[in-house]
């Protein structure tokens, strides 16, 4: 439809026009402001943290385990310049090991222990279907990305319960004032 | 000639120069849903009166 309203503004006289082709699905995996009767929905973009630690194929795992600690996590993601997602350190992992193990590993790049291509959901996945998917596999979290790719950051099934938990109080409060012709604000 | 454009592009016409979002879809697509900030302006509907409180030097993006 977009490009048929492109042509059709040129035609009434409009020259300054652009056609946002992907639309606003790409807009909402996006993890990017929306409006309207069902914008308060939660979605997975909603909720997950935007701290996570990144970190290159070419990196050393000497160079980013320090980085990963001092951020108070265990876990680095990898990414391009772009920041599309390609894969995730465990440092708790590669600390994990012997000692051999361990020095064998703090000496490689990011690219030669890294788990590849891990599971991620797009932004504007609704909140309630990822927790049921996270639940099923007993997994603690998952990376957000948008419908590129690119790293939004990470949901935790704990945030999750969370938000939903509080929209459900919210839901059920308001039936109860809608129903009560006594209560008072 | 219009130019078709990513999101990044969007998100720089609208900080940078102004730009206007317009939703072309049913009147109730855009009242589910709709990106923050845009109008409703439905492809049916499209036309002289519609159009008329456009400012034609602004930058206007079509979804």
């Amino acid at each position: 439809m977009s490009p048929r309203a492109a042509w059709r503004l040129e035609t009434l006289g409009f020259t300054n026009i652009y056609d946002y082709v992907a639309g606003k699905a790409d807009w909402f995996a996006a993890g990017l402001p929306r409006a309207g009767k069902l914008a308060s929905i939660p979605r997975a973009g909603d909720v997950a943290r935007r701290d996570d630690v990144s970190c290159q194929l070419t990196d050393r795992i000497s160079d980013i385990i320090n980085q990963v600690r001092a951020a108070g996590k265990d876990t680095c993601i990898v990414t391009t310049d772009g920041n599309v997602v390609l894969g995730r350190v465990r440092i708790g992992a590669v600390a994990g090991g012997g000692e051999a193990t361990v020095n064998a590993t703090v000496n490689a790049t990011v690219e030669e222990v890294m788990d590849s291509g891990p599971t991620t959901a797009r932004a504007d996945t609704l909140l309630e279907s990822i927790l049921e998917r996270l639940s099923a596999r007993n997994v603690d979290s998952i990376l957000i990305t948008t419908s590129d790719g690119r790293l939004v950051g990470t949901l935790y099934r704990s945030d999750a319960e969370a938000r939903l938990s509080e929209g459900r109080a919210e839901e059920s409060k308001t039936s109860i004032e809608e129903s009560c012709c006594c209560c008072k604000d | 000639m219009p130019t078709s454009i990513a999101r990044e592009e969007v998100q720089r016409l609208i900080r940078d120069e102004g730009g206007l979002l317009i939703e072309v879809l049913p009147v109730a697509e855009y009242q589910d849903e709709h990106i923050d900030g845009a109008i409703n302006i439905p492809l049916k509907g499209l036309g002289p009166e519609s159009t008329s409180g456009l400012d034609k030097a602004r930058p206007l993006i079509v979804y």
